[in-house]
């Protein structure tokens, strides 16, 4: 459904992706694991077209995104931090959202009523907490029924009793048989939410299997001993290189 | 682009600003038709006020209207729409607030006091310095990622343009004084909006016979259809081009 394909990005002398090429299929839900700075957001923002990459191209459903910008709607994307204009009010936010999409005329509102957003709809942004304010955002992502959903640290900030609410319902998407994208750091969450794992060291692809063939590899039973391991395994790729190069 | 559109008015009209520079305009009017009658002399004294005074406004405005409302255009730039949209839809409706401040802080007063064809000029060129001020800040703020320094690129551009320029003009023709200069000093006019402006304007009121033979040769050409029409089209160029600047830029801009 999303393929990355050469990708290339460097912010100044920075290069955050390397000739980065990844497949996403529809049905599975990834979850985009790295440590801070290795190209997570970087690499959604892409596929979002937020950011320009310096080389390679994007395939969602088998068309470039490259000057496009209908794709979008399908897709729900929930950013790390929302950030919404402040004199908004949350009604007007959901029905300028709405707006921007004409063609769809179904929505899903489950979340924001289960999330209690429904009662004040009327409250500006600005007032909101930050866990509300991620409580609109995840509203927002599922509001369009895409077929791709791209989450962004979903559960940071939420109270237990929304992250039940929120991992309830990407799990009931899911079986719908839609491509989840979760980038998160709370590896229990993870393990609960998705059955393919992508870890990215240094902008480029370490590891990309499903979850039992991570555990197989690794040995390890759980998945996040697994993931543990794995990033020992890449830094110690990296504490070899700086080695050798001092030789 | 509509909708967009009228989200971004939504905004901007409903923010302080909006109002306090509307009410600035109308007292700063008010306040010059109170001391003078003579049509001519209003409209000297407010087109010298406006030259300095709109170009800082918009200038300032527009970069810190660009990046107060960043999250609105990230949030945007999510969504199925088009970034040139986008793009259009921001920089649209600073125009448009600084240009409602204008018509009506200078209209208002005008319509209660009299005005003649001059004063529509001054408008035109009151709106047409917001368009290229706005522009100009808004090129400023897609080259940077920070705030103070887009401000400050922006009102460097207002020095320029109000202050630097005039001084080397002065300085070219001082310098030169020898030769004949009409030609030059016009081509130096057409690279600089605020002086056009003035020009344009002060070519509308009698008093350029004040400017000795410069003057004389600028009367022939400004007053002339040909002259009108290349300096109406020069203050157009003006007008486009950072704005098409500053949209090629944001079309590529990482967000």
């Amino acid at each position: 459904m999303i393929s990355v394909q050469q990708i290339h990005k460097k912010f100044g002398k920075l290069e955050v992706l390397k000739d980065f090429n990844l497949e996403f299929e529809s049905g599975k839900s990834y979850a985009l694991m790295g440590p801070n700075g290795s190209g997570k957001t970087t690499l959604i923002k892409i596929i979002l077209g937020m950011v320009i990459p310096n080389a390679g191209d994007i395939l969602v459903k088998g068309k470039s995104i490259k000057g496009s910008f209908a794709y979008r709607s399908d897709i729900g994307y929930m950013p790390q931090i929302g950030r919404y204009p402040d004199n908004m009010k949350i009604g007007q936010l959901f029905s300028m959202m709405q707006d921007m999409r004409p063609e769809i005329k179904k929505y899903d509102m489950a979340l924001a009523t289960e999330f209690g957003l429904m009662d004040m709809l009327d409250k500006p942004m600005h007032t909101l907490s930050g866990g509300t304010r991620q409580k609109v955002s995840a509203s927002l992502a599922f509001m369009f029924c895409p077929d791709i959903l791209i989450l962004d640290e979903p559960t940071a900030g939420l109270d237990p009793i929304a992250v039940e609410i929120l991992k309830t319902k990407i799990i009931h998407e899911r079986e719908k048989g839609k491509l989840i994208l979760i980038t998160s750091h709370i590896l229990s969450e993870l393990d609960e939410l998705t059955n393919h794992a992508i870890y990215i060291h240094e902008g480029k692809v370490f590891f990309n299997d499903t979850t039992e063939s991570l555990k197989d590899i690794t040995g390890e039973s759980k998945f996040t001993t697994a993931i543990a391991r794995l990033m020992e395994w890449s830094l110690k790729k990296k504490q070899i290189k700086t080695e050798l190069s001092h030789v | 682009m509509f909708k967009l559109l009228k989200y971004a008015l939504y905004d901007i009209v409903k923010s302080r600003f909006a109002l306090l520079y509307t009410l600035f305009m109308v007292l700063v009017a008010i306040s010059i038709y109170q001391v003078s009658e003579d049509m001519s002399k209003v409209s000297l004294s407010l087109l010298n006020i406006m030259l300095m005074i709109i170009p800082l406004i918009s200038a300032i405005f527009a970069t810190t209207h660009f990046f107060n409302n960043l999250e609105f255009t990230e949030l945007m730039l999510a969504q199925p729409v088009k970034r040139r949209d986008v793009f259009l839809s921001q920089i649209l409706a600073v125009i448009f607030v600084l240009s409602m401040a204008i018509l009506i802080g200078f209209g208002a007063p005008m319509l209660l006091w009299g005005a003649d064809a001059s004063v529509l000029i001054l408008l035109a060129i009151g709106i047409g310095l917001s368009v290229i001020f706005a522009g100009l800040a808004f090129l400023a703020s897609v080259l940077t990622r920070d705030k103070a320094k887009a401000i400050g690129i922006s009102l460097s551009f207002w020095i320029y343009f109000s202050l630097v320029y005039d001084g080397f003009v002065l300085y070219l023709i001082y310098s030169l004084a020898d030769y004949p200069l009409e030609k030059p000093t016009l081509a130096l006019v057409f690279l600089n909006p605020v002086d056009l402006g003035r020009i344009i304007m002060l070519m509308q009121l009698d008093i350029s016979a004040l400017m000795g033979y410069t003057g004389a040769f600028f009367q022939d050409f400004f007053g002339s259809a040909k002259g009108i029409l290349l300096s109406s089209a020069v203050m157009f160029i003006w007008m486009i081009l950072p704005v098409t600047a500053a949209m090629r830029v944001f079309k590529r801009k990482d967000f």
